[in-house]
């Protein structure tokens, strides 16, 4: 293997508008071999985007190259002109970026933007062009391969554009390609999908890649050798095994740690205590509710039919499923934030109100909500200090020095410094908004936490320090939760019990022990088998199995009558999943599985 | 799904229009005192007044006038002006507009037939070279033309192009058979007027909407696919902006309807804006409804212009799923 | 930080990188300093101008004033008289001084055009948050009217209700001008108001139960109040050059008043002869509204011309 682009003690800045430089890529040097595969890993602001980008003499705007070279073949590239720029991109380096529906012009058909640039460069005829793009369709698994290339970039789903992304960098045939976080946005039972894809095609064409990320297992998965960077500095440089079996440095370690091993059994808190005779702190019976005009009391979009969860007293329910599953909109349900428009919510065992604005006061103090994103459930306008004690006054009258004391035990619970009582919310950085916004629903001392995808927005070491604070408050407090999430590794490690929906149905629910082993659900078992684990070759292995073709993603639909996972379902039945409504199977415990297979059938 | 998009944005024209009608119906018979009453004057006899009244309907309860109003309208029937009073009942309203609407209409192509192609080009000029000179300059000046009063444009035309310089008459007077150069001559004021304000708003505005679109991701990605740049502004960029622009454009030309009322008036103009402001400082109300329906219908018919063009620019609605 | 906070809190070798840079400060470029100053210049001379001008408004000066130091010229020619040490900026049709006039019209011009525009803020804010936080019922009805109104020309509206009010004195103008402008506050306001109100801080507040007052209050006025005042020095620009075009037609501000848009009106007939009296208070108008521009144009720099945008559209 040969050299194909160096890196060398890179530099680069950003420009403020008093013209002052900051550095934000600090002396980075790698070099990419021919057909291999470079991973730079690092959280947001590591700069890892900004050097993918330098290998195509790129940068965005505000920043500037300050020192060294990126050279390809030995040819400087950011030395180049602008048609010497021109060329290197379009025949020589392409560039995948993370958002395809947004890099993708919503005015032009799919295949004009796909086979545009090796046309312009004359590497290939329209024709020949038209026809590799078709080849490559179908090498990613596309459908409708032969009419895709005349429709536009709205009429396929956001798994298909990402796809479609790799046909357009593919098209020319690259010596390099440069993939920046291309399955980050996708839900698992996709990005395995696209994951597979991608490293299918790399490999059949013997193109070089640096692939941005930060996500480790995924890096596992396709890497020749890993780059791991912090704040625009390498930490550490090897082979995937290397960095992945024997990290070396501390910071690779501590990213290595954050991440939560692959679901299975035996790994939920205990389960405080015996089974109590008393009525569970929340629970929802027979739920449907959805958005839209109501017609004979059903909405027109139908998100959530025949839900029912219980939350027994201290403990914590992990909701687990994928995007537009109607796990946000249960917990607004239950918040009464959408009021359900059938079936019951109760509260120790007395009903409420559907609508919040209907409900009591020290009802509503009872169940709190805690948003995903604490950038936007933070009011910019209010100081720490006014946020934390508004629910203090409202709820429990505390007045002046009483008050200031809570404030302070609170930011004590949430492991946040005394002073940051007198803050604004944008002077403090994710994680730390994240803790304000879990002590604000602590400070109503609530029997109830919804917690709707709270680590989700932010970095994966951060993200572990939070559940980390939220397992220790729980067992300080003994409030119960429900734990929103669509990565089923974070539940898995945090609920006692799980429910997994789809499309708007429950399709298993029990203990995090039940669900997570045999018998499963064959979406729970598609989903297990999705989340990629943290060794190299899980990918190879993954895609032997049955599941793995079940991934192809979908439109998924809440359907009146059968079961919605039919259609991707690898046991489905014929005439009888697509038509019936499936029954609940009860097994062990209160292990529930709604499926017209049996126990027996599952197991195989 | 593109029809009904269409359908649904005719539909609420007419009904915009039709809401209008009522505001300017009100807004004219806010007064006690009614239109006898203002023809005739405070000369007429409680009798003539009377029989007046009868005749224009005005005995009538209100619903039912306005009712009757609209019929008329609709029929083409604007009714009559104080103007001309003395014998008979006064001039039919549409004998007076014919002249006047034409010379309106005559006066705003020509602005728009010029403003458009000249302000489209230095917007696109600008938006093309964002943060240079050209672009500072073309910002700058543009900016400080929307700010000042339509009539200092105007007056400090007048001082230089009259005053100064000689060339051009600082009035319009126009007897209706000019021709060619002396038409040009005659209508240059008013149009050069009109012209530098419409276009210092469409070159904002144009400037704008290229700079948005440019600075989306799929513009960026097209710069990494190594796109040229000819491509990257015709094909990918203007293809976006083709329907915000028009949009701009129609929005504009509205506008333009209500700065004819202060150039007509300075130039002497003998066209529509300056008959309404004479209708209302001689409060011939049916003369001032006749000539607000005028103007607030094109100016609707101009919006629903600009509606449909971004409901054309947006490929979701023009290649559905 | 103490020791005891040093062990509960992050960790200070691998800290938390910031999500985003800080916020761009709004930052006044050399055009935005000089509005600043010709605003307070203006707003000096709303408050002392009529005391610190040289004549009365109404003055019509003496020919005596115009005699040259050793001309025979007893009588001369006070009307449109040149810029001199006499008179400054020269004099009117009437030979009244210019600069008096706009250093009284400075109250006239300024004062109506500020009250019309609180007026428009006053009936749109409130009218505007109603609609975002009411129910759809009261959302859809206000927005139908409103989108009537606006779909008449302004000055096309206020021609109407002139003629119909028969010319109104400075009272009905106000009113007017701030009911006209009301309608484009409104749908400010309203789409402000709207992006606050299902914003997850105002969701959160709703979930614990508070009432609507204290979400309008505390949540989402605090949160629209930078953007409207913006809008607020636009929506005057507009004002004053709404109610200057009104008065430049003769159907505003009445003489004897001094307003600078009647002021340009009256001594249209000298610009035949070269008079620069039309120009000067045009000028004068032009000062303030660019200056307000100018200001308004380096804050929506700063905030990524995302307030630009929303009113443009």
């Amino acid at each position: 293997m040969s050299e194909l682009l160096e890196v060398d003690n890179l530099r680069i800045s950003a420009r403020n508008d008093d013209d002052e430089l900051t550095p934000i890529v600090k002396g980075v040097s790698f070099t990419v071999d021919r057909g291999e595969v470079v991973a730079l890993i690092g959280e947001s602001g590591s700069g890892k985007t900004t050097i993918a980008l330098s290998s195509l003499g790129y940068t965005k705007p505000g920043l500037e190259f300050t020192g060294g070279e990126v050279r390809l073949e030995g040819e400087d590239v950011i030395s180049m002109d602008s048609d010497q720029l021109r060329s290197l991109r379009g025949q020589r380096v392409a560039y995948l970026a993370q958002s395809a529906a947004a890099t993708f012009n919503p005015a032009l058909t799919i295949g004009e933007q796909v086979t545009e640039t090796c046309v312009l460069h004359g590497i290939l005829t329209q024709e020949e062009a038209d026809a590799r793009a078709e080849t490559l369709y179908r090498a990613l698994e596309l459908p409708d391969p032969d009419r895709l290339g005349k429709r536009y970039p709205h009429q396929v789903s956001g798994g298909q554009l990402q796809r479609l992304m790799a046909a357009t960098a593919l098209c020319g045939k690259p010596d390099l390609l440069v993939l920046d976080e291309p399955t980050t946005a996708l839900d698992v039972t996709t990005q395995i999908e696209v994951l597979k894809a991608f490293k299918s095609v790399i490999k059949q064409e013997g193109a070089a890649a640096i692939y941005v990320t930060h996500d480790l297992s995924v890096v596992a998965q396709i890497a020749d050798h890993i780059v791991v960077l912090y704040a625009g500095e390498i930490q550490e440089y090897g082979t995937a095994e290397q960095v992945v079996e024997k990290p070396s440095h501390d910071y690779t370690r501590r990213l290595m740690h954050a991440v939560r091993p692959p679901p299975a059994a035996g790994q939920g808190d205990e389960t405080s205590g015996e089974h109590r005779r008393e009525a569970p702190a929340l629970e929802v019976k027979d739920i449907l509710a959805g958005y839209g005009r109501t017609q004979g009391g059903v909405p027109s979009i139908t998100v959530l039919r025949d839900v029912n969860v219980a939350i027994e007293r201290g403990h914590s329910v992990g909701i687990i499923g994928e995007s537009g599953c109607g796990k946000s909109t249960l917990a607004r349900v239950m918040a009464g934030l959408l009021p359900a428009a059938e079936g019951q919510v109760l509260l120790d065992g007395e009903q409420l109100k559907p609508a919040l604005e209907q409900r009591k006061r020290d009802e509503l103090q009872k169940i709190q909500f805690v948003f995903q994103m604490a950038d936007t459930a933070l009011n910019p306008r209010q100081r720490i200090d006014h946020i934390l004690g508004r629910p203090l006054e409202f709820y429990l009258g505390l007045k002046g020095e009483e008050k200031r004391r809570r404030i302070g035990e609170l930011l004590q619970m949430v492991e946040l410094p005394q002073e940051f009582a007198g803050r604004y919310p944008e002077e403090l950085s994710g994680g730390q908004k994240q803790r304000i916004n879990l002590a604000r629903a602590l400070a109503a001392s609530p029997e109830v936490l919804l917690c709707d995808e709270v680590i989700s927005a932010l970095d994966s070491i951060v993200g572990a320090n939070v559940i980390q604070l939220l397992k220790r408050l729980r067992k300080k407090t003994g409030v119960s939760f429900v734990f929103i999430s669509h990565d089923l590794s974070t539940v898995a490690s945090f609920a006692d019990e799980i429910v997994v929906l789809y499309a708007g149905r429950v399709v298993e629910r029990g203990t995090t022990d039940a669900v997570l082993s045999p018998p499963y659900h064959p979406y729970t078992r598609l989903l297990i088998s999705s989340v990629p684990e943290l060794r190299v070759g899980w990918l190879e292995q993954t895609m032997q199995t049955q599941e793995a073709q079940a991934g192809i993603d979908r439109v998924v639909t809440l359907t009146e009558k059968g079961c919605p996972f039919f259609d991707r379902c690898p046991l489905a039945i014929e005439g009888t999943c697509d038509e019936e409504t499936p029954p609940e199977r009860k097994l062990t415990g209160n292990h529930v599985i709604e499926c017209h297979r049996s126990e027996a059938e599952f197991a195989q | 799904m593109l029809w009904r998009a269409i359908l649904g944005r005719f539909g609420i024209s007419l009904v915009t229009l039709w809401v209008v009608s009522i505001l300017i119906f009100i807004g004219t018979n806010l007064l006690p005192g009614d239109v006898a009453q203002i023809i005739l004057g405070q000369m007429a006899t409680p009798e003539s007044t009377a029989a007046l009244r009868a005749k224009l309907g005005l005995d009538k309860p209100p619903i039912q006038q306005y009712l009757v109003w609209l019929q008329n309208v609709a029929m083409g029937d604007l009714g009559i002006s104080k103007a001309g009073l003395g014998a008979g009942l006064g001039t039919p309203i549409v004998e007076m507009l014919g002249p006047r609407v034409y010379n309106t209409a005559r006066l705003t192509l020509l602005v728009a037939g010029i403003a458009i192609p000249v302000s489209l080009f230095l917007g696109l000029i600008a938006a093309m070279h964002p943060g240079t000179r050209l672009d500072r300059s073309i910002t700058f000046a543009t900016l400080n033309l929307i700010s000042v009063p339509d009539f200092l444009v105007a007056t400090a035309l007048v001082l230089i192009f009259a005053v100064g310089l000689g060339w051009l008459p600082s009035i319009v007077f126009l007897r209706g058979d000019e021709t060619g150069w002396v038409l040009i001559k005659t209508l240059a004021m008013p149009i050069l007027t009109l012209v530098i304000l419409v276009s210092s708003q469409i070159i904002r505005m144009t400037r704008a909407t290229v700079l948005n679109v440019m600075s989306s991701p799929y513009i960026e990605m097209a710069i990494l696919k190594g796109v040229p740049r000819k491509r990257i502004i015709l094909r990918h960029a203007l293809f976006n902006a083709v329907g915000p622009i028009v949009n701009v454009i129609a929005l504009n030309l509205a506008w333009l309807v209500g700065g004819v009322v202060v150039v007509e008036q300075i130039f002497s103009y003998p066209g529509l804006a300056k008959l309404m402001i004479e209708a209302v400082l001689m409060r011939d109300m049916p003369l001032v409804q006749a000539c607000a329906m005028i103007f607030c219908a094109t100016y609707i018919v101009l919006i629903f212009i600009a509606d449909i063009a971004s409901i054309l620019s947006n490929p979701r609605l023009r290649h559905p799923k | 930080m103490s020791e005891s906070q040093q062990e509960t809190g992050p960790s200070t070798q691998f800290e938390e990188l910031p999500d985003a840079p800080p916020k761009r400060k709004i930052r006044l470029s050399w055009p935005g300093k000089i509005g600043v100053s010709v605003l307070i210049f203006w707003a000096i001379i709303v408050a002392i101008g009529p005391m610190i001008a040289p004549y009365h408004e109404a003055d019509i000066l003496d020919e005596e004033l115009f005699i040259v130091p050793g001309s025979d010229e007893m009588y001369p020619d006070t009307d449109f008289q040149p810029p001199s040490k006499i008179v400054l900026l020269g004099s009117d049709y009437l030979g009244r001084d210019t600069l008096s006039r706009i250093l009284f019209g400075a109250r006239t011009t300024i004062g109506i055009s500020f009250l019309a525009t609180l007026l428009a803020y006053l009936i749109g804010v409130t009218l505007g948050i109603a609609a975002a936080v009411g129910s759809k019922a009261l959302d859809m009805s206000l927005s139908r009217v409103n989108d009537a109104l606006l779909s008449i020309p302004s000055i096309m509206f206020a021609l109407v209700l002139i003629a119909a009010l028969d010319s109104p004195g400075i009272f009905w103008l106000i009113i007017i001008a701030g009911f006209i402008y009301a309608a484009s506050v409104f749908r400010i306001a309203r789409s402000l108001g709207q992006e606050v109100i299902v914003s997850d801080f105002v969701e959160a507040a709703k979930v614990r139960g508070e009432g609507l007052w204290w979400i309008i209050t505390r949540e989402v006025l605090p949160n629209i109040a930078m953007p409207l005042a913006t809008d607020f020095g636009l929506r005057f620009v507009w004002v004053i050059l709404f109610i200057s075009s009104l008065s430049f037609l003769g159907l505003g501000v009445q003489p004897p008043m001094s307003d600078w848009g009647s002021m340009v009106k009256e001594n249209l007939s000298g610009l035949v002869y070269g008079s620069v009296a039309p120009l000067m208070p045009a000028l004068a108008i032009a000062t303030l509204t660019i200056s307000v521009n100018m200001i308004v144009d380096d804050i929506s720099a700063a905030t990524g011309g995302k307030l630009a945008k929303r009113m443009i559209s």
